[in-house]
């Protein structure tokens, strides 16, 4: 049985009274603990520092150079918090309320509830490090509205939100590193979780310069290494990004929860060409200023200045009055695919809609828009060679975030004692539907306000036995890292891992992205265990294990994203119900929108790896809502 | 742009290449005939790569990550000039719609005695790394931090360290300096924190310890020759390098 560990109490007292009861490690023990750290993200940088602040021994891993290249850095828009400094309302509940209904009532109300409440917590701390978030003439911090919420609770650094805050957690992480605290290991990938007696005590790495395979042992795992969008092959995910590390934990015991709940963001530069290497984001936030339109007639190819007002389809203001351009991802996404597919789609592909801003741009001026999103006006341009003051941007949905992730319980647990999982490689905050600027929230909650409490709990209350890296468990663990490897090198086939991966990436886009219907996907999961077996005996990879050798650690991860491809396919036919970013064909309502099934969906879908040969099995963990009443979303 | 996609292109690419750091290292030739012009500068190397793979040979390692100019993985010298000679662009973000059919293009990795090269394009930044840990933090520890609006702080002066915090670290700035200084990298988080209050109490401290491991690194000093401020993909002030030495001169004298 999945035990979630919430506790017990009012919603709004849970988070307090776990803090006060939680078992905690005397100060002069901390040091004698030593916590693993994979990842280097705002979960893994805040994590790291804030764990070896507390006194422990803090290893940390990254497969970047530095870890300040962690793809956190690249998120634009901004970091939701409950301040309501704007007076217009806000609160801890109805930040809340917006995520638990945002995420399509699929997530657990206890995490939500405290992720709410500690989200203020992180825009002090980060402003105490000296991140230079946006400020008004008066000195005070700026707020900014984002899709989902119908007031302005979002904090940011002009576009590049991400980075600032990675860089301030980086510092903190340095500073540590400094002081001896954190050791750090850069250009390292965990390529295998080491169990002893049942729990994680350890992890394989490899250091992608050397090619060493190396052990490192310790008392707890975090594993903070990000979603697995980059499954579908494009998607704005950074190249190196992968599932890897999770996929490892998934095979020695870790559930992995929802792996269907994939957000594609409804804002994005669209494909141009075979030749392209991933997508790129333009931030939500554009949709404050932009204003989304289809010309009404199909193929009409004139340009967009010339087609008048009376024959555009301004559709989200259309069918959406109350939040128009603002609502959120998953249903914008779906409405431009819609759109596209039926016929009035723009650009050569047709795979395209216009965000014009136009009317920003006379309603203000031209430099005002230029000061909100001048960075993102600039990246398009580079991209596309269009100006987007003149002419309107073009964008199409792109895989951009994933909701599902390893399962953990309220103390951040996975199913492995020991093992615990922070940001958006669990699965626990956003449901079925991730709302803008909530998942730097929750990187940082995770890694700043909830470990350095819910650690304690774990190493506190199991007695751990002395473990080091002669244990045989590590010499095994190696030894399958090392035949894999040597695998993959031997094949010497003819097809490269690029090939495959893009291969993957259509299988898994047609069959298991926007939409999905029970047909598709039970061929999809056909054609991807034939993939796999194809790959492992007819992929070519380049050069030898011993050096800097990017074509082998690729290798490595599309081995892992096709075995997920697979289960992703299986969680999607399994769950019959549209929710969130979930949109199975055969469930929606007459006007188009998601359809939930609470009688018979309202749980996390856990899947338990059962061996290679084996199917996997689903466990359920109930989704029990006290304090918020189950609606069929609306945001007309 | 659909005019664009019809066209192909032919490049002519004279590489790097550098089986390690003990290795010598040299030139090599080659040449794609089917360049695509909206292709990225690195989706055209991927292609090289693809190329060379199928041909049984090993293909060209370079850093590259988020592909949006952001994480500062990518750091190229392409003709000589670090990222290339698209202004305020790192080379993920450089398209080859800017180049013409034929063009020859010459692509080298960053030199620099304290960033030495790993593999081909490829060089090792960590000592950008120890500069950050010799101060380049506000010394505050994860907990009760005040409310954040207890701190206005004047619009003006937030912006211009957000000009100077907006730097990826890239190194371009190593690379283009004739004396391979890191003092736009260093002056640059020096000067973020200068300007925030946050940064007040460990002001003296910072700039000594900064600039001193900037110097045991091995990196040059500046000589003012603003080449550092021309390959700046973020575009950053070579003023911040004359506040970090009025900071530094403040520190030391002060």
């Amino acid at each position: 049985m999945l035990d979630s560990k919430i506790p017990s109490g009012n919603l709004q007292d849970k988070w307090s009274n776990h803090k006060s009861h939680v078992s905690l490690v005397n100060p002069n023990n901390k040091r004698k603990f030593t916590v693993l750290v994979v990842g280097t993200g705002l979960a893994g940088a805040s994590a790291a520092a804030s764990l070896a602040e507390l006194g422990y021994n803090v290893k940390s891993f990254c497969i970047h150079d530095s870890p300040r290249r962690a793809h956190s850095i690249a998120a634009q828009g901004g970091i939701n918090a409950a301040k309501n400094y704007p007076n217009d309302g806000d609160s801890v509940w109805r930040l809340f309320y917006d995520t638990i209904k945002g995420g399509d009532y699929r997530a657990r109300e206890a995490n939500v509830h405290r992720l709410a409440e500690v989200s203020g917590n992180i825009i002090d701390q980060c402003v105490a490090q000296g991140v230079p978030f946006a400020r008004e003439y008066g000195g005070l911090l700026d707020n900014r509205s984002f899709g989902g919420a119908q007031l302005s609770r979002t904090f940011y650094a002009r576009g590049q939100t991400g980075q600032q805050l990675l860089l301030g957690a980086y510092s903190a992480l340095m500073r540590q590193v400094a002081l001896k605290k954190i050791e750090l290991y850069n250009r390292r990938e965990m390529l295998d979780l080491v169990l002893v007696n049942g729990k994680a005590r350890g992890i394989i790495t490899r250091n992608l310069l050397t090619g060493e395979i190396e052990r490192h042992a310790g008392d707890a795992v975090l594993l903070c290494t990000g979603g697995y969008g980059n499954v579908y092959y494009l998607s704005t995910n950074a190249k190196n990004s992968n599932v890897t590390a999770s996929w490892r934990a998934h095979k020695k015991g870790a559930f992995f929860a929802n792996p269907c709940y994939t957000q594609i963001h409804p804002t994005c530069i669209p494909v141009s060409g075979d030749y392209q290497s991933k997508l790129t984001l333009m931030s939500e936030s554009l949709r404050n200023d932009g204003r989304v339109w289809v010309p009404k007639n199909k193929g009409d190819s004139r340009s967009p200045d010339v087609i008048p007002e009376n024959e555009r389809d301004y559709y989200l203001e259309r069918r959406y009055p109350s939040f128009g351009n603002l609502v959120p991802r998953d249903v914008a996404s779906r409405n431009a695919k819609n759109v596209c597919d039926e016929g009035n789609g723009v650009g050569d592909t047709g795979l395209s809609v216009y965000l014009d801003f136009t009317d920003a741009i006379k309603r203000t001026s031209e430099a005002s828009i230029k000061t909100k999103y001048g960075n993102l006006f600039d990246m398009y341009e580079r991209i596309t060679g269009e100006n987007p003051y003149k002419v309107p941007m073009r964008i199409y949905p792109a895989v951009h975030y994933t909701m599902g992730g390893l399962w953990v319980d309220y103390n951040l647990m996975s199913t492995i004692p020991g093992l615990h999982v922070l940001g958006e490689a669990n699965f626990s905050d956003h449901g079925a539907n991730r709302l803008g600027a909530s998942a730097l929230m929750q990187g940082l909650a995770d890694g700043y306000f909830v470990i350095p409490y819910t650690l304690g709990e774990y190493l506190a209350a199991n007695t751990l036995e002395k473990v080091t890296t002669e244990h045989d468990a590590f010499k095994q663990a190696e030894d399958e890292v090392k035949a894999k490897l040597n695998q993959l090198l031997s094949v010497k086939g003819n097809k490269t891992v690029q090939e495959y991966h893009q291969q993957l990436g259509h299988l898994m886009w047609d069959n298991v992205g926007m939409a999905r219907n029970k047909e598709g996907l039970i061929k999809v999961i056909k054609d991807i265990s034939n993939l796999k077996d194809e790959f492992w005996q007819n992929v070519l990879v380049p050069g030898e294990q011993t050096y800097y050798n990017k074509n082998l650690e690729y290798a490595f991860r599309l081995g892992d994203f096709i075995e997920l491809g697979e289960l992703m396919a299986r969680d999607a036919l399994n769950r019959e119900e549209s929710c969130g970013g979930h949109f199975r064909e055969e469930y929606q309502t007459s006007e188009g929108e998601a359809l939930r099934n609470d009688d018979d969906f309202c749980y996390v879908g856990a899947w338990e790896h059962k061996g290679e040969k084996a199917e996997p099995q689903l466990h359920k963990e109930e989704l029990v809502f006290e304090s918020v009443k189950l609606t069929q979303r609306s945001y007309k | 742009m659909s005019q664009a996609t019809s066209k192909k292109m032919k490049v002519n690419l004279k590489i790097w290449r550098q089986k390690s750091c003990k290795d010598t290292g040299k030139f090599v030739d080659y040449s794609i005939p089917d360049v695509n012009p909206d292709m990225s500068f690195l989706e055209m190397m991927d292609l090289l790569n693809e190329q060379l793979i199928k041909k049984g040979e090993e293909p060209v390692e370079f850093d590259s990550d988020c592909r949006e100019g952001i994480c500062g993985s990518c750091n190229m010298v392409i003709d000589g000039v670090p990222h290339g000679s698209m202004k305020g662009t790192a080379t993920c973000q450089v398209h080859m719609r800017h180049y013409r059919d034929g063009d020859n293009i010459v692509v080298e990795p960053i030199r620099a005695a304290a960033m030495p090269i790993i593999r081909d394009l490829v060089v090792d930044r960590a000592a950008m790394d120890r500069i950050i840990m010799a101060g380049g933090y506000v010394s505050i520890n994860t907990g009760n931090a005040q409310d954040a609006n207890c701190l206005p702080i004047e619009k003006v002066k937030a912006d211009t360290a957000f000009d100077y915090a907006s730097c990826i670290g890239c190194g371009a700035c190593i690379a283009a300096c004739p004396n391979a200084s890191a003092s736009l990298f260093t002056g640059a988080k020096i000067s973020q924190l200068a300007l925030l209050p946050q940064g007040s109490p460990e002001r003296k401290i910072r700039v000594i310890n900064m600039v001193e491991q900037m110097e045991k690194e091995g990196f040059g000093d500046c000589s003012n020759h603003g080449e550092c401020e021309a390959a700046c993909p973020k575009e950053i002030s070579i003023d911040s390098i004359a506040m970090m030495r009025r900071e530094y001169m403040k520190a030391v004298l002060g």
